[in-house]
């Protein structure tokens, strides 16, 4: 299936569609809200992406550093070239603590190298803890947004889950109630994990830290109780200096959810007394990105989801429509970044209304990635013969007077017979020809 | 005098002469002298947004042979200048009439704002209407500021509108949400972008408007088709139709 036809689909529900879009855009109208608070709020956005300009420049260097200033906290860091690697690593980790019972929170990173059916493969027991990521977990379903995973679901729906999953009391689906037999079921997998991994929101270069945003304290939690801690990052998660940090934490928050920040900003510096703490730091084809002039721009992301928020076509086809473990424009870039050939439809998925682009705040120029991934995809000859054939006419059609006249023509004379074809869709009529063409009317008045 | 060629992209010349006959009379009013040449089509931008680049070449190369030798070219479709300004240097080689065309490509009510600078009209409305924002007028040609900035809010289009008097123009919930049409998007992904015409439509009808106005005639185009389809009664004109004194009947 492709884009359009899962679409289709999600729409299908049309109460359910308008929901989906009403939730999320009640979400960027909090961000709204929230960022126009910040009155300096343009100049973060420039600040943010000159840092991440001038970090992906020299990334070899500041990654170079910041390994030699973890390793010289005490923290253990692994370099990984592909997904693969980086499991086999975090398991090597776990084996060796003999580790059966794993926490786990927020990663979007742990997704895309789908660590948990690795390790659960191999006996490792991993719990989701953010309680969006454990609710789609329990219906082993993905997530469908990076900063809200089960938005897509309602609160009976998840109701309903707990009532199977946790036994809950049947038919109440107060989401206070849902929470809290949520979070009982969780304490009881915090107490008994003896790894906890987590993801990275920030990697400070000259301190050798890093910090993780979360709302939920469920990261300070599953680090504090088990003996090791494995964190999971990508290459281009760095930032140079301390300093830089507040300018990313003051948009991070109040972009991905209008909060002036997240509940708990906690900073790692090095392992707790007589526990581990190891940081996996992986590529998986984010050098390959990184080498491409025109699509580097992708790797600034940090990850709040606004343009997923502001997206009118995300918001009425929900995250499941991308076929990419990340949804929504910036899905969509890195989509194309890795598989082109066979993620192209999510290149045409857009109206290219900007409205991404003018909303990120490290101002990724996301409409116009994907109008340049279109013209490769073109390029590389990916595009259908049959479309291919009816651009190549369209245009001769255009380019030539005679038979550029001769359509319009025949257009209006076949309009009544046209008109009954849905040629533009069910929903939509057909465009009915003027009496008189501007042209004609043109002619006459000269 | 200033010589203006008038782009009229194709399904303006076809189904909405009113607003090329418009742009046509607000600028002879103004004095300027205005020519419509007649071979030709369109700026290639369908092309253009399908990744089809071969194909746009050879019809911006032939839009920069009709047009080289006017002083100002002016379109009422924000979609098709932004296509002139911001994608004809990557298609086409560097010269000096690419530069001299790009430099002079303007959208109508852009033309009226930044030109001309209009600062009175004596032309009446008396209806309430629905402001749409096109994507490519509003994020590419800054005709505005997008509702996701954080800047002093400002549009130009709607500063010609409050020039007409007895005009209103109602608040919308989503002030600049995208239509939907998306050219051949709206084509390949025929349901969502249905899917955001209703909406729209819909937020402009709760809104109380009698009318949705534009200065994209294409945006219009698609949201009519829905609006048709579904037996709404809501009119479509473009901003320079009412500028120019469209009467009701238009
Ligand atoms: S691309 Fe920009 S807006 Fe989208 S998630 Fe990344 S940082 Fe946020």
């Amino acid at each position: 299936m492709n884009h359009r036809e899962r679409a289709r689909e999600f729409l299908a529900d049309r109460e359910y569609a308008k929901w989906h879009d009403e939730a999320l855009w009640f979400v960027r109208m909090k961000r709204d809200a929230a960022a126009k608070s910040v009155k300096e709020w343009e100049d973060l956005r420039e600040a943010a992406e000159k840092i991440k300009e001038h970090t992906i420049e020299h990334l070899g260097f500041y990654l170079r550093e910041f390994a030699k200033n973890a390793s010289k906290k005490g923290i253990k860091v692994h370099f990984a070239k592909d997904a693969k690697e980086h499991n086999e690593i975090v398991y090597s980790i776990l084996k060796k603590h003999r580790v059966t019972k794993v926490v786990k929170s927020k990663s979007m990173l742990t997704e895309e190298c789908e660590l948990n059916p690795f390790l659960e493969s191999r006996g490792i027991e991993v719990t989701d803890t953010d309680l969006g990521e454990r609710i789609v977990q329990l219906r082993g379903d993905r997530p469908s947004h990076i900063v809200l995973p089960a938005i897509h679901l309602k609160k009976e729906q998840i109701g309903k889950l707990f009532e199977e999953k946790l036994h809950i009391e049947k038919g109440n689906s107060d989401p206070l109630y849902l929470t809290n037999e949520a979070r009982k079921d969780l304490r009881d997998k915090f107490l008994k994990a003896q790894g906890a991994i987590t993801g990275v929101n920030f990697a400070v270069s000259e301190t050798g830290g890093i910090v993780v945003c979360t709302n939920e304290g469920n990261a300070d939690l599953g680090t504090s109780l088990a003996k090791v801690h494995i964190a999971c990052m990508g290459i281009e998660k760095l930032i140079p200096k301390l300093k830089h940090l507040g300018v990313f934490t003051r948009l991070l928050a109040r972009n991905a959810t209008g909060q002036p920040i997240t509940s708990y900003t906690t900073h790692f510096n090095s392992p707790s007394k007589d526990k581990e703490m190891h940081i996996v730091i992986v590529d998986n084809g984010r050098s390959e990105i990184l080498k491409n002039k025109e699509h580097k721009k992708a790797l600034f992301c940090i990850r709040c989801g606004a343009c997923m928020n502001t997206c009118p076509i995300y918001r009425r086809s929900g995250g499941h429509s991308y076929s990419y473990v990340i949804p929504g424009p910036i899905g969509s870039v890195l989509a194309n970044a890795r598989d082109l050939k066979n993620n192209g439809d999510l290149a045409f998925a857009s109206t290219l209304c900007g409205s991404c682009t003018n909303i990120c705040p490290v101002k990724i120029d996301l409409h116009h990635q994907l109008f340049s991934y279109r013209k490769e995809y073109v390029q590389r000859g990916y595009m259908g013969f049959k479309k291919r054939l009816s651009y190549k006419t369209a245009s001769f059609i255009l380019r030539n007077p005679f038979f550029f006249l001769a359509s319009m023509k025949g257009y209006k004379a076949f309009y009544p017979f046209l008109s009954k074809m849905n040629l533009w869709g069910e929903g939509r009529a057909l465009p009915k020809p003027a009496k008189k063409s501007f042209r004609e009317i043109y002619k006459e008045m000269e | 005098m200033k010589r203006v060629g008038l782009f009229i992209p194709c399904y303006i010349d076809v189904f909405y002469p009113n607003a090329a006959l418009s742009t046509l009379k607000i600028l002879k009013d103004l004095g300027y002298e205005v020519d419509y040449p007649l071979n030709q089509s369109c700026c290639g931008q369908p092309f253009l947004n399908s990744g089809v680049f071969s194909e746009a070449k050879g019809l911006a190369e032939k839009f920069i042979e009709i047009f080289k030798d006017f002083d100002y070219v002016i379109a009422p479709s924000a979609s098709c200048v932004a296509t002139v300004r911001y994608r004809y240097r990557e298609l086409l080689k560097p010269s000096k009439e690419l530069e001299k065309i790009i430099a002079n490509t303007y959208e109508i009510c852009e033309f009226l704002h930044d030109v001309v600078k209009l600062k009175e009209l004596r032309v009446s409305f008396p209806h309430r209407v629905g402001f749409h924002q096109s994507c490519h007028g509003l994020r590419e040609l800054e005709l505005g500021v997008g509702s996701e900035l954080v800047k002093p809010q400002y549009s130009k289009v709607k500063y010609l509108l409050n020039l007409v008097k007895d005009i209103e123009i109602v608040d919308l919930k989503r002030p600049d949400e995208c239509c939907g049409f998306g050219g051949t998007f709206s084509i390949n992904e025929p349901e969502i972008s249905i899917a955001m015409g209703r909406d729209r439509i819909e937020d402009h009808k709760k809104a109380g408007a009698e009318y949705i106005v534009g200065y994209d005639m294409s945006c219009l185009m698609h949201m009519e088709a829905i609006a048709k389809r579904e037996n709404e009664d809501i009119k479509f004109l473009h901003v320079v139709e009412i500028l120019a004194g469209a009467d009701d009947e238009s």
